[in-house]
């Protein structure tokens, strides 16, 4: 017998049971679906978690003070360590130094009153980030040491105050009832999945040394981003920053008061995440497919005894124990494949409907289903269809033509 | 007469059931030339289906030797056995056996399909269907035919592998007198015709009269033999 007479003498079979068929098939179109579903929302995370952080900027490090008990005498960075980095001959891997002091304030317009992060910056953050502005200006040097009240405003911080993300420019805002001059809005950076870039407000870095964040050594700031000349001098660079802050704050090796993290372990630790997230998804989901596939085996074995007589027959018209086996294994699989094919479209249209889901509320998740999860679906189904299948077929195989021919 | 198409030498078959021992058959030899038509009768449980089991290749003695059309068959292996059944037994059963799903032409068709050859399986069927009268008929379900056409069905399935013996248990018993005789003499015109050999069980002394000879059996054995 050839495949294709073993394939439609299946579906004959089949056929002729369709309710219990239908079910049977039920049970893999929800564990494939499911299997498809998970796993493409799951990369769909990844994408939009990994993307944000790469929005951010490339080729960053961002330098954070750390306060370990180890360290005898831990040394806040300042803006002298910032400039030290910056120095080409100290430090030859590193293009910009962008010092940062930042805190959460009291943002207020026309009796409308928001808590908003607000970054004391220099004209170096709008080259580390990218940063664009959709109207009016960047902070300026001369702003910067005129100590100028200005600030720059981020589109979600804009329509939360404003109620609209134009026309702007020119308003006066009050940050802790000081008044500042809106003078630009920034770009979206695209809705980060853990904090939202887009709902700040940037000042000039001396006013708000003076004015706003109080610190208790001179000249201290919270953070410095450090930009890298590419993606492989990343590495130089941390060396480079370590050995001048080690130098400067008169540390012990192996007692930093400070920590480098890189923008790639970000993304690193990013997709780890989100990758077990996707195979814990994918795990439950192949769960509701082995379910699927003791579906089969049921009802392939009650299928086995309905036709005992039926392969009792077969056999003394000279079927030999692979026609048998063949038959049944092509039933079960023909089960498992057509449900496999229905499960990729239910886990494709499960995946379209997230997205539209995730878009509605903003959130930046685009579930991409692949060419790869497809075939491992319709691979992993149709071997759940076949390995639960085997047992059935098998049992039908192993039937003595006598005892089948006089079962009743 | 012909060839020895069936030579059976003391065979044996024993039944266990837990402690006890059923001896189905307990010694039986016997002979069929080629061409003949043998009726085997007795009384209930006297062994006939068993031995026609042995005979059709679908089981084995339990000891003793069975040589079928040259080969001895007594202890092949099982897909051996199943290529011998599909190669030179054809069966008709009491209860006829067909696919209720598939047309008369695809039951007619099965062996054929066993058998892995790539011949024209419809056109060698049709012409069994055409053989036994039921040329036109071929598309019709079981459920859609007589009794009587339901065993000519099964008649064509046994005959479409030109086998070396058809093995009919109680063929009539499912059937009415009218169709029971009908059949019968469709098996005995195949018989004039082609030359197939034939073994029928029966209870009917009037079916028995029309074979060449009758065997008798009981308790496993033959106790008789009579020419008509
Ligand atoms: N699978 C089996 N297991 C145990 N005993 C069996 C089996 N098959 C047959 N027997 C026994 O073997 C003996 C012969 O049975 P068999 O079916 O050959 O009789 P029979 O001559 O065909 O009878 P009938 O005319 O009623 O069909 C009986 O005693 C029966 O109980
Ligand atoms: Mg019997």
């Amino acid at each position: 017998m050839n495949v294709l007479t073993s394939f439609f003498e299946a579906l004959d079979s089949l056929r002729s049971n369709k309710t219990r068929s239908a079910l049977t098939i039920l049970g893999i179109v929800i564990g494939v679906g499911a299997v498809i579903a998970m796993i493409s929302i799951g990369r769909g995370a990844e994408n939009s978690i990994t993307g944000s952080i790469q929005g951010i900027g490339t080729n960053l490090l961002f330098v954070l003070r750390t306060q370990s008990s180890d360290v005898t005498n831990p040394q806040p960075l300042t803006l002298e360590d910032a400039e030290a980095i910056s120095d080409p001959f100290l430090a030859p891997s590193v293009a910009h130094v962008a010092p940062m002091l930042e805190g959460q304030a009291k943002v207020t317009y026309d009796g409308e009153s928001q808590l908003i992060i607000v970054s004391g910056i220099t004209p170096e953050f709008e080259i580390v980030h990218n940063y664009q502005v959709t109207e009016g200006e960047f902070i300026s040097e001369d702003q910067l040491l005129g100590r100028s009240s200005v600030a720059l405003i981020g589109p979600d911080a804009a329509d939360n105050l404003f109620g609209r993300k134009t026309g702007i420019v020119g308003e006066t805002i009050r940050i802790e009832g000081q008044p500042f001059r809106v003078i630009g809005v920034l770009e979206s950076k695209g809705g980060s999945t853990f904090t939202n870039q887009d709902n700040v407000v940037l000042i000039p870095l001396t006013t708000a040394q003076t004015r706003l964040f109080h610190r208790s050594k001179r000249n201290q700031v919270d953070l410095l981003i450090v930009e890298a000349y590419s993606p492989d001098a990343v590495q130089s660079a941390s060396d480079e920053v370590s050995e001048i802050l080690r130098n400067r704050h008169k540390t012990k090796i192996g007692a930093d008061d400070f920590t480098i993290l890189k923008q790639q372990d970000f993304i690193e630790t990013a997709s780890m995440i989100t990758n077990i997230l996707t195979i814990f998804l994918g795990g439950v989901a192949a769960i509701s497919l082995l379910v699927g596939g003791i579906g089969i085996m049921n009802i392939m074995l009650v299928s086995v005894t309905e036709r005992t007589r039926e392969i009792g027959l077969r056999k003394a018209l000279g079927a030999r124990r692979v026609d048998i086996l063949v038959q049944f294994l092509t039933e079960s699989a023909t089960l498992s494949l057509i449900g496999g094919i229905l499960g990729i479209l239910l886990g494709w249209g499960i995946s379209y409907v997230v997205g539209l889901i995730a878009a509605a509320n903003k959130a930046n998740i685009t579930p991409t289903v692949t060419l790869d999860t497809i075939l491992l679906a319709t691979l992993f189904s149709t071997a759940v269809g076949l390995f639960f299948g085997l047992y059935p077929a098998n049992r039908a195989a192993g039937l003595e033509p006598v005892e089948a021919l006089r079962y009743e | 007469m012909g060839n020895t198409v069936i030579k059976a030498i003391n065979l044996t078959k024993v039944y266990k059931m837990g402690e006890i021992e059923v001896h189905a058959l307990c010694g039986l030899s016997m002979e069929v030339q080629q061409g003949e038509i043998i009726a085997i009768m007795g009384p209930s449980g006297s062994g006939k289906s068993t031995l026609m089991n042995i005979l059709g290749c679908l089981d084995r003695p339990t000891s003793g030797e069975y040589i079928l059309d040259g080969e001895n068959v007594s202890r092949l292996k099982d897909d051996e056995l199943a290529k011998i059944r599909n190669k030179k037994v054809g069966f008709v059963f009491q209860s006829f056996n067909l696919l209720p799903r598939a047309t008369a032409l695809i039951n007619v068709e099965l062996p054929l399909r066993y058998a892995g050859s790539n011949h024209n399986h419809h056109e060698v069927a049709k012409a069994a269907l055409e053989a036994v009268g039921l040329g036109d008929r071929m598309n019709h379900r079981p459920n859609e035919l007589s009794g009587g056409q339901q065993q000519r069905v099964a008649i064509a399935r046994a005959i479409v592998n030109d086998p070396a013996i058809i093995l009919a248990d109680e063929p009539t018993g499912n059937l009415d007198s009218k169709a029971g005789e009908e059949i019968i003499e469709l098996l005995l015109s195949l018989n004039r015709e082609r030359g197939t050999t034939l073994i029928i069980v029966t209870h009917d002394p009037d079916i028995a009269a029309h074979t060449h000879r009758i065997i008798h059996i009981r308790d496993g054995v033959v106790v008789s033999e009579e020419r008509t």
